[in-house]
């Protein structure tokens, strides 16, 4: 009988950090963020709490009107509608690239493309902003040998957008080529044997069986490397810190700026709320679309 | 001309045999060359960070640029612990690592209840946990300082390993790894006397070795590379981390190219052995883990 008693509790013994670490740094600081989304709070708030005020929506309506946010939107956008479809089709072209040869040379390609996604952000931004150096980088130095003008990489608000994503891509092919693999190599052989048999050339099965049977894949890598790029916040930080004329401040650099170098605390929360909103929207959307199409 | 017309229709009947065969081969060496040739742009930036780690300070700003150092120096090495304080910077980023590990205990005890007991509200604590895995870095960024801040863990090392001890991701892992430990083998060490502390770190660990390795291993880049937590939490640079060291190094040292290489390559090569080493581990690590 005591033994029973023991074992009851015993669970709990053991999912109690994990659970209270949980609570107190995701579940409690939504609630938080809601709160102080309403209020004023700033430097001088954190220190005596009766110099916060409450506010209403104040906070969410002038958000909306700050023409740094809405630039941020913009550029979140930006690399959102270029960045997800050239992740998707870089990894996965690597990922069929990969699969489609025979002998073990092909394993070490796996090792090669993953490497990006593994090593410290902020050492990349640093070999790469020498890369783009417009004068001693090793890319205008290729681009002049070929005889081509030099590129302004990150001095131009366009191009700047377009070399963060560059990078974005590098350290993102890994993970997704990965679970693409993964994918691929559960596909059944009998299904390719029945297809050569009927004579399909291979295009054909790329087409009608590999692509159709990935779409489970293909939705998954969508729908986290789009969240990915909604709150992509590292790159542009540590590489542009948002420059030239916040041409890339995206929205969670928007937001990490506003909260700790103003300490605009209350400002900031009403931002990352309209961030978390449009993220879950988003994600249903997809998931809808999805189910719309899953009749075979 | 006309010998060639007359053997036509012979020919078709080796074609079938031969060619397909020599087609094939010709595409397994296109891709390759192909893949070959993608891997070299990928690997370009490593590479040339780690070759102008070595060049002097003068080398590095030549134009034309060299491919190889003309005099190999070790000289930007030294002066990440000479002139930064680079040795603190990595006292503090393994401690932050060895902590790391702290939470990879937790989140496998959390995953062995999970899989292996049965208790109230085992299903809804379990969707409270995946939940957590949907909440935006960036909402609870804010909250968590205003916690810690009331907490007075700001500017201390807990400030900055605890809000990232514990994680779902991890916890789910270990749950869907565990569930498939026998139930009668856990039973027979209890009959046998055996507290629960004990069947868990004598028996399950054991038995967890493969998700613990691929874990552990993702715990330990995650620890290196930890930069946005520490960079908020820390004002004092003692308790700076080799990538918060690094970023600082970039401000201050902009134009030395060879000096922030060489902190790149000292941040970045430790990982890419770890990784090759234990390569087979990680990317076997997702199929484990059932992410197909």
């Amino acid at each position: 009988m005591k033994s029973y008693t023991a074992s009851k509790k015993t669970p709990y013994f053991f999912i109690a950090p994990a659970i209270l670490l949980l609570i107190l740094f995701s579940i409690f600081p939504i609630f938080v963020a809601l709160v102080i989304s309403f209020t004023d709070i700033d430097l001088a708030g954190l220190a005596d709490w009766t110099t916060i005020s409450f506010v209403g929506i104040e906070n969410y309506k002038e958000v909306v009107k700050d023409p740094i946010f809405l630039k941020s939107i913009f550029n979140t956008l930006f690399y959102v509608v270029f960045g997800v479809p050239l992740v998707i089709i870089c990894s996965l072209g690597i990922a069929l690239l990969i699969n489609f040869g025979k002998s073990r040379i092909f394993k070490a390609f796996r090792v090669v493309f993953y490497m990006p996604s593994i090593t410290n952000v902020v050492a990349v931004a640093v070999v790469w902003t020498y890369l783009y150096n417009p004068n001693l980088g090793l890319f205008n130095y290729i681009l002049n040998l070929l005889h081509l003008p030099s590129v302004p990489w990150l001095q131009d608000p366009v191009m700047a957008k377009v070399s963060l994503i560059a990078l974005a891509l590098w350290r993102a092919i890994g993970v997704n080529m990965i679970i693409f693999l993964a994918a691929l190599q559960g596909i059944p052989k009998t299904y390719y044997e029945a297809a050569q048999l009927d004579g399909a050339n291979g295009w054909k099965q790329l087409t009608k069986i590999t692509l159709p049977l990935l779409r489970y894949a293909i939705f998954f890598v969508s729908i986290t490397t789009m969240i990915g790029w909604l709150q992509f916040f590292e790159e542009p930080f540590v590489i542009t810190n948002g420059g030239p004329l916040d041409s890339t401040t995206s929205v969670a650099l928007f937001i990490y700026r506003n909260g700790f170098q103003l300490s605009n605390f209350g400002y900031a929360a009403a931002g990352s709320f309209i961030l978390f909103i449009a993220i879950i929207i988003i994600t249903m959307v997809q998931f809808k679309f999805q189910n719309k199409n899953t009749d075979y | 001309m006309k010998t060639n017309i007359m053997e036509r229709p012979t020919k078709p009947l080796h074609k079938p045999e031969a060619n397909p065969e020599r087609k094939s081969k010709a595409q397994q060496w296109l891709v390759g060359i192909i893949l070959a040739i993608g891997g070299l742009l990928v690997a370009i930036p490593f590479i040339w960070m780690i070759l102008s780690a070595f060049k002097t300070e003068s080398e590095v700003v030549q134009i034309p640029p060299t491919l190889f150092p003309n005099e190999f120096t070790m000289e930007n090495f030294q002066n990440l612990f000479k002139n930064m304080n680079f040795s603190v910077y990595l006292k503090n980023t393994i401690v932050i690592v060895l902590w790391s590990f702290v939470g990879l205990f937790l989140n496998a005890m959390a995953g062995y209840a999970f899989a292996k007991f049965e208790f109230r509200g085992r299903e809804k604590l379990f969707y409270l946990v995946l939940a957590t895995m949907m909440i935006p870095g960036q909402v609870t960024m804010i909250p968590v300082y205003l916690i810690l801040n009331e907490m007075n863990l700001t500017n201390t090392m807990a400030g900055i390993v605890l809000p990232s001890l514990v994680g779902a991701f991890g916890i789910f892992l270990f749950r869907q790894f565990m569930s498939t430990i026998p139930d009668e083998l856990l039973e027979a060490a209890r009959l046998d006397g055996a507290s629960e502390l004990r069947v868990f770190v004598q028996i399950v660990l054991p038995m967890s070795k493969p998700i613990i390795a691929v874990q552990g291993i993702l715990t330990f880049i995650a620890g290196w590379n930890s930069f946005l937590w520490p960079l908020i939490i820390a004002n004092d640079e003692s308790l700076y981390t080799l990538s918060v060291g690094l970023s600082l190094l970039k401000g201050q040292y902009g134009g030395n190219f060879a000096l922030q290489m060489a902190g790149s390559t000292f941040m970045v090569v430790p990982i890419i052995l770890i990784f090759i080493l234990f390569q087979k581990h990680i990317i076997d690590g997702y199929t484990i883990s059932g992410m197909k």
